[in-house]
């Protein structure tokens, strides 16, 4: 029985015995309903839930666990000369044996007893069903897939019908329980709790899990390359990864990548944070509800367009704008058609990213500012005081920690953008000042170490997930600060 | 000549003092909604007038159109004239920013600045430059505290933030705060209403004291406020002034049924 139709009916099975539930409560009632603890329909759901519950955790655990076993089995009955050849030729022979199997299963008995006499090639038997095996199959291998098969038939077939018998079990068990008196609402309830806190745990321990992985990650580079190397060292050449040579040849020096990544924030930064907050102090304070319910939405556009787009945008578009502007400027200045801004360059990625920043920075204060409340505007006009003057000296002081937040947040958007930078920045790892010139980020470095073919035990991979944890301790305490300031602010008028 | 002859003498004088605002056929309207209709209401100099009268009968909303306050609120329109010292306040020439100036306001709720106490009283007299040296705002400073009998208690910690005084405190702060800029005439909406008893009392002596200088016209919630503060009452009532008397006569022998009826507390 397939798991599919299992599952369907399984469902067949809760929901009759929610039917059945709901009408066994309904008649230990007498027809008063209510005399009852809870509704017909908890107790419904609650036999429902004991028939599907139990039964698909045993079928989840079953799934996971058989083809662990089968495998463990049918390798140990593996000959003795393959078992001997290490783990890495018995995983070969494993994988064979179990597309030998997967073969067997789409032919008949005498194609199947053809190969076993050896009457047949199993190669091209298995090839003119649609199964490429590897190589041309040990006599062995024909046992081991019928053992394996047979298992898998097995262990299939013993699931169906322990699934099923655990899902009517647990109706009955649930359907006897059901009483005038017996609380369904509560345990219902408990187990919708428990759902809940099942999916919040899913996802923080995803993330915990992220994190752990990284810092294992991590931990192998620096047994490779040591930290102090790694956090000063001022060059960055990884070099390449040599095939078998594993050791560390290359200078991973973060410095430059920091510098650039913080260099290209800050002049990202530079452009959004004045048009952002202009724009949202407009936006709060001087544009008409109609006017601003039309402009507001048009910012936040911005915010949801892709960051590739804006990388592309950044490298067929004002890039090359800004080299030809510096020819041309150049040449007429001083009569030499050189440009001195090249097309990636930290001012191209820092302009890009800047455009790409401004509706965070102006959505996030517009929202601060809003919530400064009317009493204080009020309280400003009433003395006389204009409008510009209000927000100069009332509004934007009240506002200015909930507004650092929100710069802070932005900041650490910025830290973190890769798309555009890798478009835009450049992959020359360097330590200069000259904003006209190419530098490079983290991000960008991090993509460069993971493209390509892979091997997950050189320094010149593995210092990715150093960058990785690196960038994540710079915006995870950004991000913290942030919360930090705009939280204490919102007490201020709470 | 001593406070209480002051007040013998204004209140002697109370029928031949001078109007200082006078409103005619003041209608107000919210969108299609109208709040107010042709009130003619006149204000006396040095005089507290108090407007009472059911939640919702406009007394807050005109009180707003004596200082254009209500030209903050979207869709609001205001009809008929409001005079202040004979200049139309609605006309075209006034400036809305300098007749805030001349009318100060004080709010139902505390609102003090997130500043020092001391920024917040010279926040007005800074703005509008009243003050040329650093010597002379600091009198502003100490007697608008003085005027708002807050002085004592502030004085040590003027730079301190505001928001850190108690509730009465800070409407003493918000009522010196509007004194500072010199204001002519003061309108308080319901300044007492969260505030307790005794910060209560302090607010309602200190607009007695107040009355010497300013012209100041109050909305309250509560009866025995209006009879204990104010010297003339108007009662609103649907968005129509009901009556407009010398508050001893209002609170015993009213002309309205109206006024009767709410003052004996049979509605509102």
């Amino acid at each position: 029985m397939s798991t599919s139709l299992l599952l369907l009916i399984i469902a067949l099975i809760g929901f009759i015995a929610f039917l059945a539930g709901r009408s066994r409560s309904f008649a230990r009632s007498g027809g008063k309903l209510s005399s009852l603890h809870s509704l017909p329909g908890y107790h419904g759901s609650y036999v429902a839930i004991w028939a599907t519950l139990p039964a698909l955790l045993l079928l989840a655990i079953w799934l996971i666990t058989s083809p662990v076993y089968i495998d463990y089995t049918v390798r140990s009955s593996l000959p003795e000369p393959v078992q001997s050849q290490g783990a890495a030729t018995l995983q070969l022979a494993l994988g064979q044996v179990k597309s030998v199997a997967a073969g067997f299963e789409r032919l008949n008995a005498s194609e199947i007893s053809a190969i076993e006499n050896g009457s047949a090639n199993m190669r091209e038997t298995l090839a003119s069903k649609g199964v490429a095996l590897a190589g041309e199959g040990e006599p062995y291998m024909v046992k081991a897939a019928q053992q394996f098969n047979a298992m898998r038939q097995y262990s299939r077939w013993l699931m169906s019908v322990a699934v099923l018998l655990v899902s009517v079990a647990g109706a009955f068990y649930a359907l006897r329980n059901i009483d005038v008196r017996f609380r369904a609402r509560n345990r219902v309830e408990r187990v919708m709790l428990g759902s809940l806190i099942l999916a919040s745990s899913i996802a923080i321990l995803t993330t915990v899990g992220i994190v752990a992985s990284m810092l294992s990650e991590a931990g192998r580079f620096f047994t490779m390359v040591s930290p102090m190397e790694f956090f000063f060292g001022t060059v960055w050449d990884p070099r390449f990864a040599a095939a078998g040579s594993g050791g560390a040849s290359g200078q991973f020096g973060l410095l430059p990548l920091l510098a650039g990544t913080l260099y290209i924030a800050f002049v990202a930064m530079l452009f959004a944070v004045p048009i952002g907050l202009f724009a949202a102090i407009y936006m709060a304070e001087y544009a008409s509800p109609r006017l601003r319910s039309i402009a507001k939405p048009l910012l936040e556009v911005l915010a949801g367009i892709p960051t590739i787009v804006y990388g592309f945008f950044a490298l067929v578009t004002v890039g090359p704008f800004l080299r030809d502007i510096s020819t041309q400027l150049n040449g007429v200045l001083t009569g030499n058609y050189q440009n001195f801004i090249q097309a990636q360059s930290v001012i191209t990625a820092g302009i890009v990213m800047g455009i790409m920043l401004i509706p965070f920075v102006s959505s996030l204060s517009d929202d601060i500012i809003t919530q400064v409340p009317r009493a204080l505007r009020d309280g400003s006009l009433g003395l006389g005081a204009t409008r510009s003057e209000t927000v100069k000296k009332v509004i934007l002081p009240a506002a200015l920690p909930g507004i650092v937040g929100a710069l802070l947040l932005t900041a650490s958007r910025a830290v973190g953008e890769t798309m555009i930078v890798v478009l835009a920045a450049g992959v020359a790892a360097r330590m200069q000042f000259n904003p006209l010139e190419p530098m490079t980020t983290v991000t960008v470095k991090i993509v460069n170490q993971l493209t390509g073919d892979l091997e997950f035990t050189s320094p010149q991979t593995l210092v990715a997930f150093a960058l990785g944890i690196t960038l994540f301790v710079i915006t995870l305490g950004l991000n913290i600060y942030a919360l930090y300031i705009v939280r204490k602010y919102r007490e201020q008028y709470e | 000549m001593s406070e209480a002859a002051v007040e013998k003498a204004l209140d002697q004088k109370m029928n031949t003092v001078p109007f200082k605002m006078v409103g005619r056929d003041v209608s107000v309207y919210y969108g299609e909604k109208r709040a107010l209709f042709d009130v003619n209401l006149d204000v006396r100099e040095n005089t507290v007038t108090a407007l009472i009268g059911p939640s919702g009968c406009g007394k807050s909303t005109f009180l707003r159109t004596l200082n254009r306050m209500n030209d903050t609120i979207e869709n609001c329109r205001v009809t008929g004239k409001i005079t202040l010292d004979e200049d139309d306040i609605y006309d075209l020439s006034i400036d809305v920013v300098e007749l805030r100036a001349r009318v100060g306001m004080v709010f139902q709720k505390p609102n003090p600045f997130p500043k020092s106490i001391y920024d917040n009283v010279s926040y007005g007299p800074r703005i509008h430059g009243l003050a040329r040296t650093k010597a002379e705002l600091d009198a502003v400073v100490e007697t608008s505290l003085q005027k708002a009998g807050l002085w004592n208690e502030v004085k040590d910690r003027l730079h301190e933030p505001g928001t850190g005084l108690s509730g009465g405190q800070q409407q003493r702060l918000c009522i010196a705060r509007a004194v500072a800029v010199s204001p002519e005439v003061i309108l308080m909406d319901e300044p007492c209403s969260a505030l307790d008893p005794i910060a209560t009392a302090k607010v309602e002596e200190l607009i007695h004291e107040l009355r010497a200088n300013f012209t100041i016209v109050i909305v309250t919630h509560s009866m025995q406020q209006a009879a204990r503060v104010s010297q003339r009452t108007a009662m609103f009532h649907l968005g129509n002034l009901v009556e407009e008397n010398d508050t001893d006569k209002m609170f015993t022998n009213p002309d309205d049924q109206r006024t009767q009826d709410y003052i004996m507390g049979r509605f509102g």
